[in-house]
């Protein structure tokens, strides 16, 4: 039977990976990510998961041991932040095309420089366009449940591609909050074993990642943005069979007192929460505000994106990522370029805050849903709370 | 003259995680590129083995127990480094006829 | 804990904990024991440290949250209910009353009494003391005060009883430490007074 019990996220994320009978796990411990490869090692070592943990030497190995264990037909997981993302950079572009379908669950940190171990998008950013399946959770039950669903959609025959899961460092990964465990059994009911499409084996063997020169690699790449793309449904499908098993609805896209709102927060990760809460206070000032919250990143859910705040006067974009050198932050950018040929658009404007584990709270909010209010043609980012 | 389509597989038609056969390399000779042949003085052979290891493309075998390594021309390129290595100077590279 | 503000929407009040102490005290794990036990009740909680390299001796603030309803806040706490002092030496360096509402509560472990706390700091809000580390060398041999002031805590507060904290004290502790761990805690929740 499930059971609801006090946990930290990072432990949940871990016993998720178990309940998931992970075959593989390839990590090298970094800040914030590290309680969840410990827990992981400490499963392994007691033997309540029959797994081989590899403990490498750096995250570029950790990302290649993955890519073999993957190919070779096992489930693998790995865990990582910040520098050991970036570290990972060049085999995280790979498995994508090489269609290998490892979960990566990220505890989202702020990239160098300045040294800095605490929270911000920065990371994931960075690696947005290789070709992952992202997701975002916004709190420590969502973190569990979508570890789970990360396997089951990576896994699926119509996708076979990898699936980072973002959960915010720290401001996720080291609150204890109360989590239900499910039992094995229903994970069992929603999670088959995973049965690659192809593999690495002796007796048959093949080769992968073969070079693509001029006259494949175009087509290459575009068979592999077709298979993210076309992801989409069987994500949507795994939230409404995750919603039969375990009576809990996600969706891709999801909004919370949207439906008349004005103004509009579009947010991604843990930092919805807390918006949600200055939008229960702002309302019952009678403010019409709403937020709407971005769980699938890549592919872009363009469509339930425009249904889910087309029709407000003021869209307030966050962005926890400064792009230097560019008019507006990733998810700043990519919400212009979606509404860009509406003939009915919100006026949109983007916000940056958070950066580096600056703490984000209910004012800074009501702040931005007084500014998106007055803000009209906005031609760059604004920088919440710096000081210049 | 206009670009000819230069692409060789439809999106479509390409095989998921472009896994292919492996062994390709075994159909494909390479021996025609050569223009220059390695050619043995068993005379002069030691039977060391410098030809076989520093062959870049493996192609020469052992004939054991004959006592000499014998080039495989399907797939030699007639590089030359095997006559270069060779200590008693007993491989000549020697140009292919045409 | 449930209020009407002037709309009419109910709004479930919320307790907000800040704890105070240096590394390696157990100010963390008091924020986390105290969570696990209010959710192991059925209430909802959430605990968490503020965030940093973890210095052996350096002041360390943690957080908790104790709610009737889901928490859909994860700022720090700015404005607590309560604050936790468990070392008294942080409150020459730190302002630990900062923020704290006006008719918040300050649990002090201190074998100071109350007033001497009060003329020292010039604390406005209520304050209850306990001297912490007397129960915790006698009862743990270890001058670590989580426990007892979880103690400390859940008399004053109301949030906890003896029979509440034993799961996850045995789980966090194990064995032969959560039973002494469990004694500390009992003597504190029978010799805490009441509040000044």
């Amino acid at each position: 039977m499930a059971k609801r019990i006090g946990i930290e996220v990072s432990l949940a994320v871990a016993e998720a990976v178990k309940l998931a009978d992970t075959d593989v796990i390839a990590a090298y411990p970094i800040t914030p990510q590290t309680h969840i490869v410990e827990h992981l090692s400490e499963l392994v070592a007691d033997g309540s998961l029959d797994a081989a943990y590899i403990p490498v030497e750096s995250e570029h190995s950790a990302m290649s041991s993955c890519l073999g264990s993957s190919a070779a037909g096992a489930r693998t997981f790995t865990a990582t932040s910040s520098q050991g993302l970036a570290l990972m950079n060049e085999m995280i572009y790979i498995a994508p095309v090489l269609r290998t379908p490892i979960v990566l669950a990220i505890a989202n940190r702020a990239l160098s420089a300045p040294i800095n171990i605490w929270n911000d998008h920065s990371d994931i950013m960075s690696v947005r366009d290789a070709g992952w399946i992202c997701l975002f959770a916004e709190n420590g039950q969502e973190s569990l449940d979508l570890t789970l669903i990360s396997f089951r959609v990576a896994e699926d025959p119509k996708v076979s591609l990898p699936v980072s899961l973002n959960l915010d460092g720290f401001t996720l990964s080291h609150f204890i909050e109360p989590i239900e465990i499910p039992d094995k059994e229903t994970v069992d009911k929603f999670l088959p074993p995973f049965v690659p499409c192809f593999k690495l084996d002796i007796k048959a063997p093949m080769s992968l990642g073969l070079l693509g020169g001029p006259e494949y690699y175009t087509e290459s790449r575009k068979a592999t943005d077709d298979a993210l793309l076309a992801s989409k449904t069987v994500i949507k499908k795994a939230f409404a069979e995750f919603n039969d098993v375990f009576g809990r609805q996600y969706n891709v896209v999801e909004s919370y007192q949207a439906k008349d709102a004005e103004t509009i927060v579009l947010a991604m990760g843990s930092i919805s929460e807390t918006a949600m809460t200055a939008v229960d206070e702002l309302r019952a000032q009678g403010k019409k505000v709403g937020i709407v919250r971005l769980r699938l990143w890549r592919p872009l859910p363009i469509e339930e994106i425009v249904e889910a705040v087309g029709h407000a006067k003021n869209l307030a974009v966050i962005d926890r990522h400064l792009v230097l050198g560019a008019p507006y932050g990733p998810v700043g950018l990519e919400m212009m370029s979606v509404f860009y040929s509406a003939s009915q658009k919100p006026n949109i404007s983007n916000f940056v805050l958070g950066l580096g584990g600056r703490d984000v709270t209910r004012d800074d909010f009501k702040y931005i849903f007084d500014r998106a209010a007055a803000q009209q043609g906005q031609t760059r980012y604004e920088i919440v709370g710096v000081l210049e | 003259m206009k670009k000819p389509i230069d692409a060789l597989v439809k999106v479509g038609d390409l095989p998921l995680g472009l896994c292919g056969a492996p062994g390709s390399t075994v159909a494909f000779k390479t021996g025609d590129w050569r223009s220059v042949r390695p050619v043995l003085d068993k005379e002069k052979c030691i039977y060391c083995g410098f030809c076989y290891y520093y062959c870049p493309d493996g192609v020469y075998q052992d004939m054991a127990p004959e006592k000499y390594y014998k080039a495989d021309l399907d797939y030699c390129k007639g590089c030359g480094i095997c006559a270069h290595e060779c200590p008693k100077k007993a491989i000549t590279m020697t140009l292919e006829e045409v | 804990m449930a209020s009407q503000d002037a709309s009419g929407i109910t709004i479930m009040s919320m307790l907000e904990i800040r704890f105070h102490g240096r590394g390696g005290q157990g100010a963390v794990t008091s924020a986390e024991l105290m969570a696990q036990t209010a959710i192991g009740m059925g209430k909802y909680a959430q605990a968490f440290p503020s965030f940093g390299p973890e210095r052996r001796g350096a002041p360390v603030t943690a957080f908790l949250r104790i709610s009737d309803s889901p928490i859909r806040i994860r700022e720090k706490v700015y404005e607590p209910n309560v604050v936790v002092v468990l070392d008294p030496t942080v409150m020459n360096v730190t302002k630990v009353d900062q923020g704290l509402k006006p008719d918040g509560l300050l649990l002090i472990n201190t074998h100071q009494s109350e007033e001497q706390i009060r003329n020292r700091y010039g604390f406005t809000q209520k304050i209850s003391t306990i001297d912490a580390v007397k129960i915790a060398l006698e009862e743990l041999k270890v001058p670590i005060t989580n426990t007892v002031m979880l103690g400390a805590f859940s008399k004053v507060l109301g949030q906890a009883t003896l029979k509440d904290v034993e799961e996850p004290f045995t789980h966090r502790f194990g064995g032969a430490l959560a039973v002494k761990n469990l004694a500390a805690f009992k003597r504190a929740y029978e010799e805490t007074k009441g509040v000044a």
